[in-house]
């Protein structure tokens, strides 16, 4: 598969005859199996211990026009410590910033190990040139940026220039030199679990080294059954090329069943290999402050209020 | 690793009586006889209850009460029958959580399945034909169907409330009044049902439940003053009855075996297929009379599809049934075991090949771990005799027209499933497969509205929709 896998991108009619040669995904059996493992009930250490992967697995978000400075310092500040009351808390992942604020977050993290992403490529719409796009992949890279989480052009997707999409992917990842590249579906705009396989393996194909739901600006966002699908896809990609990519839900998940959920579709689906914060993250923000809540409550059986958790 | 925590839904919920009645007329009455059973938890063969064994005699008294019952009942308006089985159908969902906790303890089965599953399609069942009573003039039998009398009704041990939903929602919402006699393995969530009857102030001597074995069923389905007989079960004692009443006037339907193929084409959704094809066979241990215990996968996927079933097999979580991660709970009794076994060391020694995933079965209790059967051809003994358990026997075809083929080769006819992305496949294979239920890019999914009933010796008769009113009216 290998060596056909070369040739998949030589021209659009061979990336299409590729793309929709993948098997489809039912979507009633999708939803139902997605709910089922809804289901599983995660108690007491199993708990525990999937709070703490939970929370390392944050990358904690802001991507407001609002953003200054003091805001990004401020979330660093809780990126390195999320609970100032008990150091055992872990770290998380990552911030994520737009493009000019990243020299910010580096400033604010340098050396505690959190790293910094950035939004780039016109986030969130993507509708930008190919020139831009790579300027702003550079720009944020220059600026220290570990991880670059870009937009797929949608309507280059949806028109069936699955070409476009692939060699401005290509580009990205040039661009991005050292630094992790996301690639950012917008699962919402996709519409169906086809079209999310589809635009999947279109972003393994060209390089990415994570595929991620949504930009959190557009509904819905990352659903579980969306991410079981592309789960299923990285899954499938390494076995097909020996190459690992990891998975990034972002948007709508708030609490701790919610990050709880994803875990164990990641668990039961892709297996133990993906349960590590090189290979699965939680795009979010809200749901930090309330897996906090969670794990304060299983070590003390008593739930804080939330003044007790710190908003930044 | 990521180890789930023990999270078992407690069994406080449920009171179980040490020992059990016979509920009759509205009453508990002690059996005639001295044949008293335990009946045992069979993931850990701890004993729950002893319930009575009906007698002749008490089989007797039991028909005479529904007798008495049947005049009132059946002259009732509609719309008033309807008001009861609406609060039948609400004290179910309100004592639900009681009502699984029980089924998984007497049958067997994971909570799960016993909480998302069977409790909801028991009380829509309920729902739905509470709906029916008032509107049988419009059921197309006429503007005045009349009931057919006193129903006697043996159900099976797999879904003991869900098959007596079947049974007993349609015939009272028909205006008839049961006997009911549920498997001698599990009744005790019928004997909760009479618990609810009571509590609904249904009329005495409308429902009826007299616990036993063989010959209670037998004492029940030849009284002569038994209009109808409804069945679940095994086709070999459908026959005997079938035989038993012949000739007698009786109104019968029957449910019985099958052996279904799943039949997943080369442009199915795979991942989809692959859990259907987990769900036709592995869904309540096996233990179903529509599983999907062939698999036909076209020979192009084939081992596409093996290998990721395998891998799917392996995160299948066997153990407590109470638990509410697992998947695969206890098979329902010793004599079920025994069977799977034999049917699985026959197919061995027939020359498939047996694979397992790896699987502590638990020390206590009755257990079989998943198994696959590769290598299958149609005249092996594991391809054409119902095992009712967790044993998939894959085979291969080429076409189409071999798919069918192979499906229809079969005395059983009770289900089927086509997996194929191409929706004019479904609709050419479902007009040529002899079964009475085709599941398209599904498997084993039940509605009230939706009619289920087999050919061949799976049986005959539908039970659900506006079809299974049929069984309880004299048209």
């Amino acid at each position: 598969m290998t060596t056909s896998l070369a040739d998949v991108a030589s021209s659009n009619v061979a990336l299409r005859n590729f793309l929709h040669g993948l098997p489809g995904v039912d979507r009633v059996g999708a939803d139902q199996r997605a709910a089922m493992l809804g289901t599983r009930s995660i108690k007491t250490t199993a708990k525990a211990w999937a709070v703490d992967l939970a929370i390392r697995m944050v990358d904690l978000t802001t991507l407001e026009g609002a953003d200054t400075p003091g805001k990004v310092r401020a979330m660093c500040a809780k990126a390195v410590r999320p609970d100032p009351s008990d150091p055992s808390v872990p770290k998380v992942a990552a911030v994520c910033v737009y493009p000019d604020l990243v020299a910010q977050a580096v400033g604010a993290l340098g050396g505690s190990g959190v790293k910094v992403a950035s939004v780039a490529t016109a986030f969130p719409s993507g509708r930008s040139s190919l020139d831009v796009k790579v300027a702003e992949t550079a720009f944020a890279v220059s600026a220290g940026a570990d991880e670059i989480d870009m937009v797929i052009d949608r309507g280059a997707f949806l028109s069936g220039d699955y070409l476009k999409v692939f060699e401005e992917i290509a580009a990205v990842k040039a661009a991005c030199g050292e630094a992790h590249l996301k690639v950012i579906l917008e699962t919402g705009e996709l519409a169906t679990y086809d079209n999310v396989r589809r635009a999947s393996w279109l972003a393994m194909l060209a390089g990415g080294d994570f595929v991620k739901t949504s930009t959190g600006k557009v509904q819905p966002a990352a659903t579980l059954p969306v991410t079981l699908v592309m789960l299923e896809a990285v899954r499938d990609f390494l076995s097909a090329t020996g190459r690992k990519v990891g998975v990034k839900p972002a948007g709508g998940i708030r609490t701790t069943k919610d990050a709880i959920k994803m875990l164990v579709l990641v668990n039961e689906t892709v297996g133990e290999g993906w349960l590590d914060p090189d290979w699965f993250r939680l795009g979010a923000s809200s749901v930090l402050n309330d897996l906090l809540m969670q794990r304060q409550k299983l070590a003390t059986g008593r739930y804080a209020g939330p003044d007790y958790f710190t908003l930044d | 690793m990521f180890e789930y925590a023990p999270a078992p839904e407690s069994r406080d919920v449920v009171d179980i009586k040490p020992s059990y009645q016979l509920f009759v007329g509205g009453e508990w009455v002690d059996s005639q006889g001295e044949n008293r059973h335990k009946t045992i938890n069979p993931a850990s063969e701890e004993v729950l209850a002893e319930v009575s064994w009906a007698t002749e005699e008490d089989v007797d008294r039991a028909v005479r009460a529904a007798r008495k019952a049947f005049g009132p009942w059946s002259a009732m308006p509609g719309s008033e029958r309807a008001k009861y089985l609406f609060r039948i159908a609400r004290i179910i969902q309100e004592r639900s959580r009681e009502l699984a906790v029980l089924e998984t303890l007497d049958n067997g089965k994971p909570i799960r399945e016993s909480r998302d599953v069977d409790l909801p399609l028991v009380a829509a069942h309920f729902f739905y034909y509470a709906g029916w009573a008032d509107k049988l003039a419009y059921a197309g039998h006429g503007p005045d169907p009349r009931p057919l009398g006193v129903a006697g009704q043996v159900i099976p041990w797999n879904f003991p409330l869900l098959m007596l939903a079947w049974k007993i929602a349609p015939a009272l919402a028909c205006g008839n009044t049961v006997v009911l006699k549920p498997a001698e393995t599990t009744p005790l969530t019928a004997l909760l049902f009479a618990e609810i009857c009571r509590q609904a102030d249904l009329p005495p001597g409308v429902v009826n439940i007299v616990t036993g074995a063989g010959e209670t069923g037998a004492a029940l389905v030849n009284h002569p003053d038994v209009d109808k007989v409804a069945f679940t079960g095994s086709t070999e004692v459908g026959r005997m009855i079938a035989r038993s009443v012949a000739g007698s006037g009786k109104k019968v339907t029957l449910e019985l075996g099958g052996k279904a193929a799943n039949i997943v084409f080369d442009d199915a959704a795979l991942d989809q297929a692959v859990e259907g094809v987990v769900n036709g066979i592995f869904f309540n241990q096996g233990h179903v009379c529509c599983a999907g215990s062939r698999l036909l996968v076209q020979e192009s996927v084939a081992d596409e599809l093996l290998d990721a079933l395998k891998r799917r097999l392996a995160t299948l979580r066997l153990g407590d049934p109470l638990d509410k991660n697992t998947d695969i709970g206890a098979i329902n009794s010793a004599a079920q075991l025994a069977k799977i076994r034999e049917l699985s060391d026959l197919g061995e020694v027939e020359g498939a090949e047996r694979w397992s995933p790896e699987c502590p079965l638990p020390d206590r209790g009755f257990w079989f771990p998943p198994t696959i059967f590769t290598g299958v051809a149609q005249s092996h003994r594991i391809a054409r005799e119902e095992v009712f358990g967790p044993v998939l026997s894959v085979l291969t075809f080429r076409t189409p027209a071999e798919a069918v083929e192979k499906a229809n080769n079969t005395p059983f006819g009770l289900s089927a499933g086509v997996w194929t992305e191409k929706g004019s496949r479904i609709l050419w294979m479902a007009d040529r497969l002899r079964a009475g239920v085709v599941w398209a890019n599904t498997f084993n999914r039940f509605d009230p509205a939706s009619p289920f009933g087999g050919y061949k010796e799976s049986g005959y008769g539908r039970e659900g929709g506006r079809h299974g009113l049929e069984a309880y009216l004299d048209v």
